[in-house]
Parts: structure tokens; sequence; C-alpha cells
């Protein structure tokens, strides 16, 4: 029974972490009023990146921050397009979901000599080290360095929007643009900081994948886990914290999805791989109409038009 | 003009274009140090534009600016800030879900290490110029919380937050009761007592006798002049500010009150949260009579006349026309019942904007057999209608039946919806703000076409967030507060004040 728990809350954590990062990026783009549906591109490109770093250099943590950096660099994109041209947010957020699996597949072609997907490669340590408290049923606790990380970057996240300076400024942004301009703040400026910082983390969250659970990057690594990431944005009301725990309840549904599939109830396990979708699509319908988005999420801010 | 040390502000020929638009004619502007200067004009006559220039969200084309005799140049609102300038928009720029300290030093932010909030610290900057002003507000609420009133107070803190010596102030009335527009005028008086200059963009003549020392008039664009307000009457400055004499009063024979044709049965209504938004109103209109509902924004207006038309469901009680019950049917039985609606807003529910102007004008009957048949419409006789209206209605220019109607000005197209509506030989015609954004010729005209509406007998049922407009045109007043009405007041026997009372849910 322990060890069932132990494992249940093991694999959630484990599982909700990429969710994590791309939530908080989901977050602070939103904040700041741009809709970010790219999210799953932009993990995508950190899930190949982190991957490809790590293999080439035999280095975990290079390829973990070259994942946020890609994912920054390819979120320029979507900003530039968003905030820059002022383009429909949804249309260039589809352009990158789009556009990050191709380029994706691509460079893995390339590197991987025209394989879809990678051997196993080096992975980022274990929070204890690897082999720790082996035997015991609380090596189930003794989950990727990620988990903590996502955990810190949500505090962070928190801690900027609403104690700093920037964070409200940030948040007057995606409220009321206007009201921010008139007051002297660039609302472009900060959009675009914002959209990028959210590419950084979805690069993260996918680096998270393919650095940690997987151990090598293949062509289904993310597999809508930035769109679920997203519903987590908006259940969790467009905040970290509730976001964070929005991104707890989904892993645990994929945690059940591991822990049910082996065969512990007869359930068909293709039935059971639809569980953290459905639940997704539940959730989004029940809590869509509710939450409350940035009263500027999604328009692009006009100068004068007000 | 010379640079003169005296005049907290001088623009000098000011020029601005918008494309080949020309908004801004070689305009001047000087106003006195702790004076109260109004900017005088009608709507799109250039005064907004002016003041956008002054505060840095233009920048003219030719000109100069002084502030206290110095040349300056003010290319952003973040230069005006610094150079000493505040502005209070017409509609405010806060975040609603901000709390009022929030809102006030946004952007000019008190902060510890790191860009850390010092929030003890800005809160206490506020409340000391909060009591220093005595502009009475809680620092902690939240926008959303607080009335209208209040956030134009915030809208003024956040300005003298920033050491404003000089407040521009849009339109800063449209939205407040008569109470709070006295509030405001002290509050004004105070601020200019204490060595502050207020500029304040208007078309309201009465608020200009009220609070102003001097006054500059631009007409399309040009300067028409400036006037020390003790020495003109309202007449005198309607007629500079339009250019032609205008009749301030609308003039009416008594009305002559036939059977009830509309009558509206403990109504209830929600709103799209749910919450009761109209709470069992009562309200009858005679064929023959303009009633017209005062009352102050957000008060059960939008969801009674969406009710009414069969935009939204009744929760309870009834709407009837000439005692047929017309609630929760359908928008077209609605008009069956000739029921016609001026709708509070021309671009979004009057008109659609991208239409010709004939086509808008059978929006409402394209199914009748003259407009078409078998599904077919003739486009000839569509025009041939709406040429008739254009030409009755005096709508501009004449030769408008084919283009869209987003090329109309506001009176034009407001002409269009009004002839429209009134096509159909109405028994009951619902006006929402029907002369909301208009200039004060369009205003005139869409009065008289009510008046000569209900002279015909149609039963007409006013809705204006414009008190002075209730006031002059209704045979009956009624107040609605907190979605019931609170008053029912034959023309004349009630005064501005007491209605303000009213509106505000006070006794009286």
């Amino acid at each position: 029974m322990l060890n069932n728990l132990l494992l249940l809350i093991g694999i959630t954590l484990m599982y909700s972490t990429p969710l994590v990062f791309g939530a908080l990026g989901g977050v602070i783009s939103e904040r700041s009023g741009v809709v970010n549906i790219g999210i799953e591109g932009m993990m995508t490109i950190g899930a190949l990146a982190g991957a490809a770093v790590s293999f080439l250099t035999g280095n975990a943590w290079l390829g973990f921050f070259a994942a946020g950096a890609a994912g920054a660099a390819f979120s320029v994109l979507h900003a530039v397009a968003a905030v820059t041209f002022k383009a429909d947010q949804n249309v260039s957020g589809i352009a990158l979901n789009l556009l990050g699996p191709g380029i994706a597949l691509f460079v893995a072609r390339l590197i991987w000599n025209g394989g879809t997907q990678s051997p196993s490669i080096e992975t980022l340590p274990k929070i204890l080290g690897r082999g720790a408290l082996a035997g015991t049923p609380w090596a189930n606790l003794n989950v990727d360095v990620t988990v903590p990380i996502g955990m810190a970057a949500a505090l962070v996240v928190w801690f900027v929007l609403y104690r700093t300076k920037w964070g409200l400024r940030v948040r007057a942004v995606g409220e009321h643009p206007a009201a921010a301009d008139t007051l002297g703040i660039n609302v472009s400026r900060t959009r675009f900081i914002c959209v990028v910082l959210s590419g950084m983390f979805a690069g993260f969250g996918g680096a998270s994948i393919t650095l940690a659970i997987i151990s090598q990057f293949t062509q289904t690594a993310v597999a809508g886990q930035g769109f679920i990431a997203l519903a987590a944005v908006i259940f969790g009301k467009w905040t970290p914290h509730g976001s964070y725990g929005a991104c707890l309840l989904f892993g645990a549904a994929q945690a059940l999805v591991i822990i049910l599939g082996g065969g512990v109830v007869p359930i068909p396990s293709e039935l059971l791989a639809c569980l953290p979708y459905l639940m997704t699509l539940v959730i989004l319908v029940l809590f869509v109409g509710r939450s409350v988005a940035p009263a500027a999420d999604g328009v692009p801010y006009e100068k004068g038009a007000r | 003009m010379e640079p003169d040390a005296s005049f907290a502000v001088q623009m000098c020929g000011i020029v601005k274009e918008f494309g080949a638009f020309r908004a801004l004619d070689r305009v001047d502007l000087a106003v006195k140090r702790g004076s109260i200067h109004a900017v005088l004009g009608e709507n799109g006559a250039g005064k907004s534009t002016l003041m956008n220039v002054l505060y840095g969200l233009y920048q003219a084309d030719e000109g100069a600016i002084f502030l206290n005799g110095e040349r300056v140049e003010i290319n952003s609102p973040t230069d005006a800030i610094a150079h000493g300038i505040g502005m209070v928009h017409q509609h405010f720029m806060l975040v609603d879900n901000f709390t009022v300290t929030q809102n006030i030093i946004l952007g000019d932010e008190a902060c510890g290490a790191a860009g850390v909030l010092d929030m003890r610290r800005a809160r206490e900057s506020v409340t000391r110029i909060i009591d220093e002003y005595g502009l009475e507000v809680d620092p902690d609420a939240k926008i959303e919380e607080i009335s209208v009133g209040q956030q134009q107070r915030v809208e003024i803190l956040k300005a003298l937050y920033r050491g404003a010596d000089i407040l521009i102030l849009d339109e800063p009335t449209a939205v407040l009761t008569p109470q709070e527009i006295e509030r405001l005028i002290k509050i004004m008086r105070d601020l200019a007592a204490a060595g502050k200059t207020i500029i304040i963009i208007t078309h309201k003549l009465k608020e200009i006798k009220a609070s102003s020392d001097a006054c500059t008039i631009i007409r399309r664009g040009a300067q028409v002049g400036t006037v020390s307000v003790a020495d003109v009457d309202e007449g005198e400055l309607a007629e500079r500010m339009v250019g032609h004499h205008v009749n301030l009063v609308v003039e009416k024979t008594p009305a002559e009150p036939g059977e009830v044709v509309l009558s509206i049965r403990d109504l209830v209504v929600r709103d799209e949260r749910g919450i009761d938004a109209v709470r069992g109103l009562t309200l009858s209109v005679r064929a023959g009579e303009i009633v017209g509902l005062a009352g102050i924004d957000g008060n059960g207006q939008r969801e009674l006349v969406e009710a009414i038309t069969c935009l939204t469901r009744a929760a309870s009680g009834t709407v009837s026309v000439k005692g047929a019950e017309i609630q929760n049917t359908s928008v077209r039985n609605v008009h069956a019942h000739k029921v016609a609606t001026i709708h509070e807003d021309r671009q979004r529910r009057g008109l659609v904007l991208p239409f010709s102007v004939a086509e808008n004008a059978v929006l409402e009957r394209y199914r009748e057999p003259e407009f078409g048949r078998r599904g077919v419409l003739d486009r000839d006789r569509m025009r041939s209608f709406a040429d008739e209206l254009i030409r009755a209605y005096d709508v501009r220019p004449a030769d408008c039946a084919d283009r869209p109607a987003s090329a109309l000005s506001g009176g034009n197209q407001q002409k269009v919806i009004i002839a429209r509506e009134v096509s159909g030989d109405p028994d009951v015609l619902i006006a929402v703000q029907p002369t909301r954004g208009l200039d004060v010729g369009a205003i005139e005209y869409v009065h008289r076409a009510l008046v000569a509406e209900r002279d015909r007998g149609t039963a007409i049922l006013l809705i204006s967030l414009e008190l002075d407009e209730v006031m002059s045109v209704s045979d009956t007043i009624a107040v609605i507060y907190n979605g019931r009405i609170t008053g029912t007041f034959k023309q004349g026997e009630v005064d501005e004040n007491r209605l303000g009372l009213l509106m505000a849910g006070g006794e009286a």
C-alpha cells in the first residue's frame, strides 16, 4: 500500500513537471496579454534541443539550458508576429505548433542519421543521486532534479508577478494596456519579453521530458502536453500557484494511467491512455467560461485605438 | 503669441494632420496659471486631439508648446509627466482588478532592492495625497468595487502622485450624477486654489459656466476664440461652438397621451452572470407620450431593453404591447407588434457597418415581398426605398445609398437608423441613448424627430444617461435605480437635485 502510494506521488511529480514549465510559460505570456497556444510547439523544440545537446556533448545540464535557449529563440517568431506586427495571436500560435514538430523532426533526422528518434541519452540526475534508497519504497520519491527546479520556478514566477515592480507592470499590460501606456510603460517591449520568457519555460518543459522522463527524443515525446499545460493555465485561473496545482492534477491522471496500466485493473490500455486528455477536456468544458482571463488577453495593442 | 511666464500652458499655431485630413489648423491655446480653462467644441472638432498633443500622445506637425514661458518638446506621455502634465482620460485608464494604490503607483513604483515593491511606503504616499487634497477614496479598495465618481478621483490622484501642476480633464462629467458633478467642480476649484492649472475638455455649456474662468472654442479644427466665461451666456457659447444659432430648448407642445400601449409588469431580468439586474420593474407608456428613464449606467437599463426586445429572456413578469404579451418570444415577433428600437450602440446593434446604407435600410423588412421574391432581393427597390429615407431625413451625403454605413458620420448613421425604425409606423419606439456621441446640431435633429414621432401617436420610451436630455425631452420622467423604478414625475414637477438623489439610490 505504502509502496503504491509513494509510487503514485513519485510518478505524479515526475509527469507534472513538464506541464508545470509549460503552464508557467503560458501564465507569463497570457498575463501580459498575449495568448500563447504555441506552447506545444515550443516544448517540442525544447525536447529536441535538450536531447540533441545532451547527445552531442554528453552533458545533460548543457542540454537543459540549451532547451531553454532554443525555446526562447523559437518563441521570438511568435513575439514578432503577435506583438511587433500585431497578427492574430491564435494563428501565430498555430503556426508555431505546426512548425515546431517539423523543425524538430528535420533536425533529428540530420543528427541521428535519418532516424526520427535518438538513442538513449545522458539524463539529468535524480535528486538524491542514482540508486539512492534503492530497494525501499521511498526510492519512488527519489524523483528527477527537474521536479524541484519546477517548484522553484513556480515560486519565482509567483514572486515576480505579485511582489515586484516588473510583475505589477506585466499584469497591468495584460489587463489594460492603454492605461499602462499612458503611464509611460512600454507595452510592446513588456509583452515581447514575456513571450520570450514563456518560450524559455516551454523549452525547459520539453527538456524535462526528454532529459528526465523518457531519456531520449522521440517524435511523440511531447504529444499534446503543451495543450494540457494550457488547460492547466485556465484551470489555475492564470496564476502560477493555481496552475501548479492544476498540473499536479493532470500529472496524477497520467500517473494513474501508468499504475493502472500495470494490469492492476482490467481496463484496455488504449482507454487508459485517453484519461489525461479526457480529463483536460472535461475540466476545460467546466471551467473555461467561469475563470476570468486577463482583460486584454489575446488583444493586440494598437496605440490610439482607445 | 509671445512666450509669457504667467501662462502655465501656451500652445502656438498647432497643426496636426491625419493623412490628408487636417484635424488641427494653427490652433492657439493660452492657459493662465492657477485657472480653470475650458476647451469647448463639438465631437470631432479637434479638442481631444489638441489635448493629446499636449499630453504627448500625438506629435504636432507644426507649432510650439511653452510651459511657464519655456519652450518644451513633448514626444510621449512620459515627457508630459516629467513636465508636470497629468491627464484624466474620458474612458478611465484604470486596471479594474488592481487596488486604488496599485493603480496610482503603476509606472512610478516605490521599490526596495531588486525591484521588489514596497507597498507600505506606496500606501503612505498615496494616503498623504488623498488627505492633502481631500479626495476621499479607500486606497485598498479594488477599482471594480468603487463608484465611477471615486474612480475619477483615483485618476486625479494618479496625476497628483506624479507631481502634476497642469491637469487635463477629458469630458470629466459624462459619467457622473449631478451631485458627483458638483463635487468634481469643488475639487477642481480646490486644486486651482492650491496653484494647479486645470484644462477641462467638454461640450457641456452648463458646466463651463459653473466651473471655468476662461473658455477656448474650437470648431472643425480651427480656433474660434477665447472668452472670459463670466462675459458670455450659454447660448452665445453654443452659437460660437456650432457656428450658427442653435435651439438649446426642445420645442414641443404639451403631450396628449392616449391609451397605454407599452406595459411592463413586475419584470425580472438576470444579467449574464445570473444576478437579477431588473428586479420587479413596472412601467407603462401611453400613446403620444415620451417616457424618459433617468438612471446611472448599470442599473438595469441594458437588461430592460434586451428583455423588451427579446434579445434576452425575462425571468418573470410581463411585457405587453396593446394587451398582447411579447416577453420571451422572438425579435421577429417584437417587430410584428410594431415595436421599433433605436439601440444604444449604433455601430454594433443599429447598423451592419460594412453593409450599404440601402441594405441597412431594409434590415428588418427584407423578407417583405416588396423587397424580393423567392429569396432573391430586389436591389432596385431597396435602393429607391433607401433614397426615399435619405431624402426625408436629410442624410448626408445624399448619394450614400450604395456606400457602406461605416462611411457616414455618427449623426448621419443615427439618421439612417431613426429613418428605418420610424418607416414602419411603429406603435412603440424604444430609444436608447439616441444622441450619444452626436454634436449639438444632430442632437437637436434627433430630439425633434422623437417629438414628431410622439405627435404622430407613438408611445416612446427614452432611455438615456444624460439627465439633461431626459429632463428636456420627456413628458414623464421615471428614475431607475438598482433594477426598479424609484420615482415617476411629470415634466417640470421635479428638479435635477431630486432626480440625482434618486438616481444615486437616495430617498427623495
